[in-house]
């Protein structure tokens, strides 16, 4: 093994086996932050909270510290860590039904208060450890166990588009949707995750990324198929883009 | 002798859930579902069909969910 040059190895930090279903995105996403993390030599100052969703156990597969929150509470639970320890990287990892939906008042005021954390927020329309019900970010006509017809815009309401929403408020940083349904958006994915990183090191504000993910438990397709699902479906929906980017915006100025 | 970059994997087959992620992004269509074995978890792990294919693009590394591959590069001699 001598001559061999390491082009991709699996980080330290990246403790397997994990709990997901086969071809969840959740790993990829581990995966990518744990990589981040090791590289910019952060794993030993990051704190990372938990949610109530499929990523309820991400504390046993990335080697940091962690909290666990209550279901919705994690951006309130961020805020009160990064007060007391302002010198951590501090970041949430929640699902949509975690943010968008019972946490959605928690994680809206991270923004207007222009905490200096990072969420990631794992957008799948459904919710996936409870065992498929209407998520707010189900598509219009997408079948779940609660909405078997399709879900019906006239009485359960449209999509929820989170990434949006929050770059609305002024004390938001940086605000994006990524996804990972190819080798070239995984980097992508990576590429905005470190920066959100970046900026809540450099103290600019509350930093936003929302990941198109998927579930193939809960849409009945196989992981392949659903991963063209979001390629050919969701995106449509969820466009991918930077939505705010205080940055860009110094620059233009 | 003419020499040319060859890729190599380190698959940790135990981890391997049979997702396909990885299989249906490989450039050179070199990975598959094992015949032959089966992991710990049930599954069948994936390996390379023709390993002197292999460009050590690691896309198969960027997709997998599980943390399962490896990659490396190493120059060997081609005979021609």
């Amino acid at each position: 093994m001598g001559n061999l040059q390491v082009v991709y190895e699996v980080p330290k930090i990246y403790t397997g086996p994990n709990h997901y279903c086969p071809g969840c995105f959740h790993g990829i996403i581990h995966r990518v932050i744990a990589e981040i993390l090791q590289e910019e030599g952060w794993d030993d100052i990051s704190i990372g909270i938990a949610p109530v969703g499929c990523a309820v156990l991400a504390y046993d597969y990335i080697d940091i510290d962690w909290f666990e929150a209550p279901h919705g509470r994690a951006c309130a639970n961020a805020t009160g860590i990064k007060w007391a320890w302002p010198d951590r990287l501090v970041f949430t990892y929640q699902g949509d039904g975690d943010a968008a939906s019972i946490g959605f008042a928690e994680t809206s005021y991270a923004a207007i208060r222009g905490v200096n954390i990072t969420t990631i927020m794992v957008n799948n329309a459904v919710y996936g450890m409870t065992g498929g019900q209407m998520a707010p970010t189900t598509l219009v006509g997408m079948k779940t166990t609660t909405s078997p017809y399709g879900r019906d815009p006239k009485y359960a309401g449209y999509p929820l588009k989170m990434a949006e929403h929050i770059a609305q408020f002024e004390g938001t940083a940086l605000s994006v949707r990524v996804s990972a349904f190819d080798p070239q958006h995984v980097l992508d994915m990576k590429k905005w995750i470190r920066k959100a990183f970046q900026y809540q090191m450099e103290g600019k504000g509350y930093t936003f990324i929302e990941v198109v993910s998927t579930c193939p438990t809960n849409w009945r397709m196989d992981p392949v198929k659903a991963a063209e699902f979001v390629k050919n479906e969701m995106i449509k929906v969820y466009p991918l883009g930077v939505y705010k980017d205080v940055g860009d915006e110094k620059k233009e100025g | 002798m003419p020499k040319k970059v060859r890729g190599v994997l380190k698959i940790r087959e135990d981890l391997c859930k049979q997702c396909g992620l990885c299989v249906a992004v490989c450039p050179v269509h070199i990975l598959d579902f094992s015949k032959t074995k089966i992991n710990s978890k049930g599954y069948r792990p994936i390996e390379l069909t023709d390993p002197d294919k292999c460009v050590g693009c690691a896309f198969c590394a960027m997709m997998c969910p599980e943390g399962v591959i490896d990659v490396y590069r190493e120059i060997v001699e081609v005979a021609e």
